[in-house]
């Protein structure tokens, strides 16, 4: 039985996708059997930062219509062995996602996958929904700012009334909170939140902390999740917080003003 | 031994009338909430039927539902409704209680409660007929659970505690609503909206273990939160309303 762990935020553009694409990643590093799902039916980028636009052939809508197996569907990671994607579609709208459709391409996948992350779109209506409903955990992404903390706060409702496992009443949704695109010195200089003031008004337990980092564009530019770049503090903080999903407890960096050496203050900011 | 398991036999039994004259939820409440006060022993779950009878002709519609749920906060059980105009037929149907007609009950020589009486009577004057209070000496507890929210209540949610009070042991995020007809006691912070006494019971209260609400309310009676910023802003405060104004006090 496999996993199934929702990526979601509420607020648009916050790395849901980012996210999703080098926890994905960094599972199928640790020799679990891991499945991407790109629920943002109509805006598909899963596949071009994953790397694999170009072996797009069938999607998700085509497996819940019938149109295609989910074998054919499914994209092996050039990478991985054990990675797969399944990208949305670019054509069709949300209502193509049934939650009849969602249930059982999920179930079939739970039988030989060890973990599904679910790539939610923005918002807080039904695409959104859709992506949680059947999750077992969801990783809440959120910026160290107000409107984003505001709307993770919202999907953290939905989540507890509106999923499955709140329907049916039986143990909650999991609950982990990703703070990404954190920048220690805009914290200091009082224009971001910093991680207690999010998890202040959250009071969910913390997964990770990815510092801003020009590396995450150039990344999914090249088509490879910044988790694979070991040189990165972005691709750094994520393998922490997929050891940390995986039960480690690991100690946090990246999230204090670094002392710049004179080398460093000469050359300019490093990455 | 007798081989019937009962006997149907004549009986009379008193009730309290209450006759009503106009009906407004806060002012209602508000008078029901003082005569109870005078003799809370007495109308601890006493029987009630309601007349419509001497209804000011103008009231062309009344929540029963909420006349009702008064009723029933302060103690009373309301059993029948009794006379009034057609139009109030379907209505009171719904409530599942018994319509009698008009002409059905003899009233008690003295009426109960006057509806303003110009000088203050003593409680036990203004209990009427006697008998009533010799038969209803036992305390009976009218019992509504509180209801209780052990998550935090997101922005977005809004939880109400009808008829009750309402307990949340996590906090409530601003862009939440908590209403309650009773208290509100938020064990962590408030950050969103609260309001209490949401039927009109003035002597609600809101109390939070920090202080942060975007509003607080008591029967109606707002307060903002830039007022609540420059008082007792993230302390254990509690909120009340009295002698028309609202109260916002560290505890
Ligand atoms: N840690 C980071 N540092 C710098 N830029 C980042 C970081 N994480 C994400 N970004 C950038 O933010 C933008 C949005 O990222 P992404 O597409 O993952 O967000 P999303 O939540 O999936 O968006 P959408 O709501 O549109 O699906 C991208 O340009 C991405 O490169
Ligand atoms: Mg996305």
């Amino acid at each position: 039985m496999a996993k199934i762990i929702v990526v979601t935020s509420g607020k648009g553009g916050v790395g849901k996708t980012t996210s999703s694409a080098a926890i994905g990643t960094g599972l199928a590093m640790n020799n679990k059997k891991t499945v991407i799902i790109d629920f943002d039916v109509g805006l598909r980028n899963l596949d071009l930062i994953m790397g694999c636009e170009r072996r797009v052939v069938y999607d998700f809508v085509n497996v819940i219509s019938g149109e295609a197996t989910l074998n054919q569907a499914l994209i092996k990671d050039k990478r991985l062995k054990n990675l797969f994607i399944l990208p949305a579609s670019q054509t069709r709208d949300k209502d193509a996602l049934t939650k009849k459709g969602v249930e059982k391409v999920l179930n079939d996948l739970s039988k030989d996958f060890d973990f599904i992350i679910c790539d939610s779109p923005a918002g807080i209506e039904k695409g959104a929904q859709m992506a949680l409903y059947f999750a077992d955990e969801a990783i809440v992404v959120t910026n160290p700012e107000v409107s984003s903390v505001r709307d993770s706060d919202r999907i953290l409702g939905i989540l507890q009334s509106k999923s499955r496992r709140a329907e049916n009443g039986g143990d909650p949704v999991v609950e982990h909170l990703l703070i990404t695109r954190y920048d220690p010195e805009r914290v200091i200089a009082g224009e971001m939140l910093s991680i207690s003031d999010v998890e202040d008004i959250l009071a969910i337990p913390l997964l990770g902390v990815i510092p801003e980092s020009e590396a995450v564009l150039k990344a999914s530019n090249q088509g490879t999740p910044v988790i694979l770049d070991e040189k990165t503090k972005a691709g750094l903080a994520y393998s922490d917080a997929v050891m940390r999903l995986l039960g480690s407890n690991v100690d946090y960096r990246f999230i204090t003003v670094e002392k710049k050496g004179f080398f460093k203050r000469m050359m300019g900011a490093g990455r | 031994m007798s081989d019937s398991c009962f006997q149907l036999k004549g009986s009379v039994l008193t009730v309290v009338v209450l006759e009503l004259y106009d009906f407004s939820s806060t002012a209602f409440a508000k008078q029901l909430q003082q005569k109870v006060k005078q003799a809370p022993m007495f109308f601890q779950g006493s029987p009630v039927v309601i007349s419509l009878e001497k209804l000011n002709i103008e009231v062309k519609r009344i929540d029963f539902t909420i006349l009702i749920g008064l009723c029933a906060r302060y103690g009373l059980k309301p059993m029948a409704f009794k006379g009034g105009s057609q139009r109030f037929r379907d209505a009171i149907k719904s409530t599942g209680l018994i319509h009698l007609p008009a002409a059905s009950l003899k009233s008690a020589t003295e009426p109960v409660e006057k509806p303003q009486p110009a000088a203050k009577v003593e409680p036990e004057t203004a209990i009427e007929p006697e008998t009533v209070v010799k038969t209803v000496d036992e305390e009976k507890n009218v019992f509504w659970p509180t209801k209780l929210i052990t998550q935090p209540v997101r922005s977005g949610q809004q939880i109400y505690a009808k008829q009750a009070d309402l307990i949340v042991t996590s906090h409530v995020s601003e862009g939440a609503e908590i209403l309650a007809d009773g208290n509100i006691h938020v064990y962590g912070a408030l950050r969103g909206r609260a309001l209490a006494g949401a039927q009109g019971d003035e002597n609600a209260r809101i109390f939070s273990q920090s202080m942060e609400a975007e509003l607080l309310s008591i029967a109606g009676n707002f307060i903002l939160n830039e007022d609540i910023r420059t008082r007792v802003w993230k302390e254990r405060a509690q909120v009340y309303f009295n002698n028309n104004v609202l109260h916002l006090k560290p505890i």
